[in-house]
């Protein structure tokens, strides 16, 4: 039986050491913020922070993160306020159906944290999370804001 | 009485409770955190507005959103009318079984064609003005005063005379008891201080949280979870499974064979989706197993010459005129089946009882799933709850065809218990209802000064209205097939002749965004720079001179030249291309500055847009809505392709069906140039002129015309 870490809180989990993390996030935990896309670590929907990396959760499996701190869109920001890229989301209102975003914020808090001012070539290559509303460029306006906030 | 809203029942409070409120069908403003729905004793104005004690106003939304911003630009039509303070409003979803017990009191639900704002602006519009004049009247009937020397802004009633008020919240329940006025008068557009201003989306705090419910989030009690795998041959059926091999693995409840799939039912959706790959299935794979593209390639090339075709228009004689032009050109076209992959694969949740049946679904047609349920149910309409959810895309997806609905009430039936049917992104990738290929040929005659004065158009492709609708075809003519060379075809011509022949695939075509001007736009683009180049002329003077009479198409294509800067050099390597589209009502121009390399790489620098839709609700997600249909449009014109190979489609997951993303982004500009007047869709229109704009720059750049897409399988190496 898996023990993890999410989001501050020891978890212990009853499902197969080999189950990808995205699948005992949604369905054993009920934290539905992190999202299926592709099941292959291509679209980035289910990006979480594994001790502060930016990991596609469905590639991962849960056996392979115990001991690990792992944080999801629900506990990115803990004390309740909005962390500086949700804030820049909605500052350039980013978001149209919605439903890459999840990943896509975990993907570029991540990215700040390693690179505070990132280029736009950083940019380019760290996020290539995938939105079918083609929100980058909103995407792109909102990290240079985060970067600055 | 206190009109009760009519939204919260047992089951509802029940799902709520057992997602620990989880369920936020409702949304709220960052400033004002409140209830997912409107408060049980808030009194309903009428069927859109809902008035809480406390002022907050409830504006009911009955369309989908997707994405195109609807949750917000809808109440923002209702608000203005209603005079309240914007600050205060959410937006929350009809059930599609509320809407079905009230008889339709939210009218059409289903979502698509660009529809949404103009479809429903006028009823929204009067809804809100109907519920100010009942608060206004309620208020003077307080005051004892005449309700002409009242007043509503901002949630205020003012008495003009006297100067006392009262809020909303304080008159709503009178109000609700009024009868509602026969003509509510509406605003001159020029007096509108909402609508047309670039609000917040009311959907960003939640979205920006992991908040929204989509259909894949639902959880209710005792769920289990279904996958599927459908034949891999369209039309095929399972002929046996070999259930053994799965026993013994963990959390499998039950195997559920339905038409043309079989589904795998566990405790967990991971435990269903690892039975569903190691049970072996043998299909029936009908007599579409050997179908090749290039089988499909074949039948539509004789849709270009056969004699049996549909006139959808002519004007003057072509044949004759051709006979006598300076110069002919002719070309051919082709466009490939398309999926719509939205981010969200298909799923669907239901629960089937003896007394009841209760789905959850990401749907563009709450009230298309509903039927969808009770078909498969074979139970009455009145017994469904229809619960619509937040969508992860729709495109077109979502609408038309409910087989996600159909198979989760299926399953669920035969099980007994909750279930959630999910898709794998291969399931969805190889069983979606396509965007038709299509091919077209073009004949054209232009006289000595490069004049074009006779054009034939032969459009072939499979028909979306034949496969879903055939009892709209006319006369067996599907008309939407030649989308943007009937009168949306402007180009001063005097001989024009547009056929249509229809061709029949097995493949299932459905209606993915901006649907034939999807295909047609980027063809008809193309063969006028064609003419423009034969007629040794500038592709946007050429179009100039084409619409000389038309004023509306003149003052959007120079809005884009005029922004791109057409007349201004580019930098080195750097090609422009000019593209005109009008679908759902509006026009669309984009310029395409972009760049190939010698190994053919080709780099989208920039994109101009320019768009008139008439009236704009809210600019800044209209503006939202280009830049998506830009990005889709490329996405589309550099990658997109479903090819078939033995029946089935050879593409499964983004490896192979390849999706934008953020490095090949170019900049976009979006000059909205609204004339006012009418209401024209914004959600598609955008879509169209990329592949032409982009096909066009690429020609001014290299020499090489692009006939056929996607960019990714032509050749445009220079070494």
């Amino acid at each position: 039986m898996p023990h993890l870490t999410i989001n501050g809180h020891a978890q212990q989990v009853d499902v197969d050491p080999d189950t990808p993390l995205l699948w005992v996030l949604r369905d054993t935990l009920g934290l539905t913020g992190t999202r299926y896309g592709c099941g292959i670590a291509q679209c980035g929907a289910c990006t979480v922070h594994i001790n502060g990396v930016a990991t596609r959760s469905c590639s991962v499996p849960v056996s392979a993160v115990e001991g690990s701190a792992i944080t999801t869109i629900e506990g990115l920001s803990p004390n309740g306020d909005l962390h500086p890229v949700q804030r820049a989301w909605i500052a350039h209102d980013v978001p149209q159906c919605g439903y890459c975003q999840s990943g896509m914020i975990m993907a570029v808090a991540a990215l700040l944290k390693e690179k505070p001012q990132p280029t736009d070539a950083d940019v380019d290559a760290a996020i290539t999370n995938i939105c079918r509303c083609g929100t980058y460029a909103r995407i792109r306006a909102a990290i240079h804001t985060a970067a600055t906030a | 009485m206190t009109h009760m809203p009519q939204l919260s029942r047992r089951s509802f409070v029940a799902s709520v409770a057992a997602l620990g409120g989880g369920l936020a069908l409702g949304f709220h403003l960052p400033t004002g955190a409140g209830p997912a729905r409107a408060a049980a004793g808030a009194a309903e104005v009428n069927a859109w507005v809902v008035v809480q004690p406390d002022d907050a106003v409830v504006i009911r939304v009955a369309r989908s959103e997707m994405g195109q911003g609807i949750t917000t630009a809808l109440p923002m039509l209702v608000a203005e009318e209603l005079e309240c303070d914007w600050n205060k409003v959410r937006a929350e979803f009809p059930t599609a079984d509320e809407n079905l017990r009230r008889h339709r009191a939210w009218g059409d639900m289903s979502t698509g064609g660009s529809r949404s704002v103009r479809g429903s602006q006028e009823y929204l519009r009067k809804a809100g003005a109907a519920a100010r004049e009942m608060l206004v009247v309620a208020a003077a009937q307080r005051w004892n005063v005449p309700a002409a020397e009242c007043l509503a802004a901002k949630s205020i009633i003012t008495h003009k005379p006297s100067g006392r008020t009262l809020r909303f919240g304080e008159v709503a329940e009178a109000a609700a008891k009024l009868p509602p006025p026969a003509e509510p008068k509406l605003k001159d557009p020029k007096d509108w201080t909402l609508v047309g201003t670039p609000q917040k989306r009311l959907d960003a705090m939640d979205k920006v949280t992991g908040k929204p419910i989509f259909g894949i989030d639902v959880r209710v009690p005792n769920m289990l979870y279904a996958a599927i795998v459908q034949s891999p041959v369209f039309g095929g059926t399972p002929k046996s499974y070999d259930e053994a091999k799965i026993h013994g693995l963990k959390g499998i409840r039950q195997v559920v064979p339905l038409a043309n799939a079989v589904a795998v039912v566990a405790d967990s959706w991971w435990q269903a989706k690892q039975a569903v790959d190691a049970l072996p299935v043998t299909w029936d794979e009908g007599q579409n197993g050997k179908v090749s593209s290039a089988d499909i390639a074949e039948l539509l090339r004789g849709g270009l010459t056969t004699s049996e075709a549909a006139v959808v228009r002519k004007e003057g004689d072509v044949e004759a005129t051709l006979a006598t032009a300076a110069k002919h050109i002719e070309a051919e076209y082709a466009a490939p089946y398309l999926a719509h992959a939205t981010m969200e694969p298909m799923n669907c949740t239901a629960h089937v009882t003896p007394d009841r049946v209760e789905v959850w679904a990401p749907t563009q047609s709450g009230e298309g799933s509903l039927a969808a349920a009770a078909a498969a149910a074979e139970v009455p309409p009145e017994k469904v709850v229809m619960h619509k959810t937040m969508l992860g895309g729709g495109f077109g997806r979502r609408g038309a065809v409910q087989d996600f609905v159909h198979q989760a009430v299926l399953i669920a039936k035969a099980v007994g218990q909750p279930v959630k049917l999910l898709w794998t992104r291969e399931e969805d990738t190889r069983h979606d209802f396509y965007r038709p290929a299509a091919m077209v040929k073009f004949t054209a005659g232009l006289d000595a000064s490069g004049v074009p004065i006779a054009w034939r158009v032969r459009v072939t492709s499979p028909s979306i209205f034949a496969a879903l609708f055939p009892q709209r075809l006319v006369n067996g003519v599907d008309k939407f097939a030649a989308n943007g060379f009937t009168d949306e075809m402007a180009y001063e011509v005097p001989n024009v002749e547009i056929s249509y022949a229809m061709r029949t695939t097995h493949v299932p075509v459905g209606f993915w965004r901006s649907v034939n001007h999807s295909q047609n736009g980027f063809f008809r683009e193309c063969f006028v720079d064609e003419m423009a180049h034969a007629a040794g002329q500038d592709p946007y003077q050429f179009r100039r001179k084409l619409l000389s009479k038309d004023a509306t198409r003149l003052a959007v294509l120079d809005a884009a030249a005029k922004t791109a800067g057409w007349d201004k050099p580019l930098p080195q390597g750097v090609s422009r291309g000019i593209a005109l589209v009008e679908a759902y009502g509006s026009l669309c121009a984009q310029v395409v500055e972009a760049s190939v390399g010698d190994k053919g790489q080709i780099k989208v620098r920039r994109v101009v847009a320019a768009l008139d839709t008439g009236h704009v609700v809210n600019p800044a997600i209209l503006q939202s809505q280009v830049e998506s249909g830009i990005v889709y449009g490329l996405t589309a014109a550099l990658y997109g392709a479903i090819t078939i190979d033995n029946g089935r489609v050879s593409q499964g997951n983004f490896d192979d069906y390849q999706m934008l993303r953020m490095a090949e982004m170019p900049t976009i500009e979006t000059a909205l140039v609204p004339r006012g007047g009418f209401w024209g869709g914004g959600g598609e229109v955008a879509v169209p002129p990329l592949a032409p704009a982009l096909c066009n720059a690429i020609f001014a750049a290299t020499g090489k015309r692009i006939r056929s897409l996607p960019l990714k399988d032509q050749d445009l190496s220079r070494v």
